[in-house]
């Protein structure tokens, strides 16, 4: 069973309904007792790090995904913020990240991304880095939907499944053993994104 | 590659979904649940709805309505329509949308954006900007949609935006409001380099080349509609729509063969 991880920040019902519609059966965990048994955690995240690292931290559930993820070794998808909540700080925030994938959360660089305005918004081809069934079935140069201003800057590239460029060549999905994270929203990048969570799901 | 946003704006005025012509005469187009579905199918590349009635009606976003929307957009969302404050604003947000649309109240309050912006993030909150062209040259914004001149300055208005900490700006003419005959260009060149972050214009697109037209002139810019993707000929039968992939690709080819 799937868990969306409702920790009240990001759109919870936009999974779900993905995952309905695909008939992939899914639950919403707002509570460590909702997370018993679960067999595949999505994370997700939107606004700023710390303000989003804090609401985890205050639903009571850190310490069980903790546990579920490093010790069971439960696959997780952190999307968006909850990917970037997978590193070990951010440039955005003071509060620390959860640590799961070695690497911290960046600010792009006005100077280096070549006269493009902040944030980067909008769609963006993804370009696959290396080969991974996240990706399986997807469009050759598929298009996701990104909204954001920090980026994951992985310390071992072998933790970076894709990357995208605007300006800068950022990391955009990465993975550590069961630990993956993207940066573009899945659940609003159309028939891509669709698949992508579809096939996390069969992971 | 980044790509051009070619974005429908829907107009909510009560309880439908509505068009007007320069900010008058509100056509009843359609359902707004029904015409977000036709958006997924066609697979738009982000939604832009605003709800008109409820600055000028005095009321709060309608959460419900709202969060219908939200979980049936399966493309990123912008909502505007009565936010007067942080609290009203992280609601909104809680509901599922992507971005945040302010416009009336960051006129009396423009620190209403870095506060908002600490809460859910710079790249979240959208300054929407309704203008007219003054009768001897230079654009007045209006706010309560189009019914009040706001005593600001647009330039100014512009950077006082950006030191806020706004994540896009939303420029939208009133005089090219449905008149479908292409977008206020004038306008666009004028407060282009006044714009830090990305930019999305609205009012008067008539046709695919008119966004076109924007992007080649523009390059990467968000092309917003209403017009054009809810009616159809000249006698304005209501007909949702929305280009193809194979069109838009066409559309930018000239700015893609250059990047």
């Amino acid at each position: 069973m799937i868990a969306i991880v409702d920790y009240g920040v990001g759109n919870i019902k936009a999974f779900v309904n993905i995952y309905k519609s695909f008939n992939v059966p899914c639950v919403v965990a707002s509570s460590k007792a909702n997370l018993e048994g679960i067999s595949k955690l999505i994370l997700p995240g939107v606004g700023s790090f710390d303000h989003a690292m804090l609401s985890l931290q205050n639903s009571g559930m850190k310490e069980a995904l903790d546990e579920l993820v490093l010790e069971k070794e439960v696959p997780v998808l952190g999307i968006c913020v909850g990917m970037q909540m997978l590193a070990k700080s951010s440039e955005e925030g003071a509060r620390p990240g959860l640590g799961w994938i070695d690497g911290i959360v960046k600010g792009f660089n006005s100077s280096t991304i070549k006269g493009n305005p902040l944030p980067h918004m909008g769609w963006n081809s993804l370009d696959v880095a290396q080969d991974s069934y996240l990706f399986e079935g997807l469009d050759s140069v598929p298009r996701f939907y990104f909204l954001h201003s920090y980026y994951f800057d992985c310390n071992s590239s072998a933790d970076v499944l894709a990357t995208a460029s605007y300006g800068d060549r950022f990391a955009c999905v990465v993975n550590y053993k069961n630990i993956y994270g993207i940066q573009c929203h899945p659940e609003k990048s159309h028939h891509n994104g669709a698949k992508l969570l579809r096939n996390f799901g069969e992971l | 590659m980044l790509y051009p946003r070619v974005i429908p704006c829907l107009l909510v005025h009560n309880k439908g979904l509505v068009k007007t012509v320069n900010f008058k005469n509100a056509k009843y187009v359609g359902d707004p649940i029904n015409a977000v579905k036709i958006f997924n199918e066609k697979e738009a590349d982000e939604l832009m709805v605003l709800d008109i009635d409820a600055t000028t009606d005095k009321r709060e976003p309608n959460y419900r309505m709202i969060e219908h929307l939200a979980q049936e957009c399966r493309m990123p969302l912008c909502y505007g329509g009565g936010i007067k404050n942080a609290r009203q604003a992280k609601r909104v947000f809680s509901l599922g949308v992507e971005k945040i649309a302010l416009s009336s109240a960051i006129v009396y309050k423009p620190e209403l954006i870095a506060e908002i912006a600490s809460e859910v993030g710079s790249q979240s909150v959208v300054a929407v900007l309704d203008v007219k062209r003054k009768l001897f040259g230079g654009y007045d914004v209006f706010i309560e949609n189009g019914s009040k001149k706001a005593k600001i300055n647009l330039e100014k208005f512009l950077v006082e935006m950006n030191a806020q900490g706004v994540g896009e700006i939303v420029i939208n003419s009133i005089d090219k409001d449905g008149c479908m005959e292409g977008y206020d260009l004038d306008l666009i060149d004028k407060i282009k380099p006044l714009v830090k972050v990305p930019l999305t214009v609205l009012g008067g697109a008539g046709s695919y080349e008119d966004i076109s037209t924007l992007v080649e002139r523009y390059g990467i810019i968000g092309a917003a509609a209403g017009s054009l993707f809810v009616f159809k000929g000249k006698y304005r039968a209501v007909l949702i729509s929305y280009p193809e992939p194979s069109i838009k690709t066409n559309l930018f080819k000239t700015v893609m063969e250059k990047s």
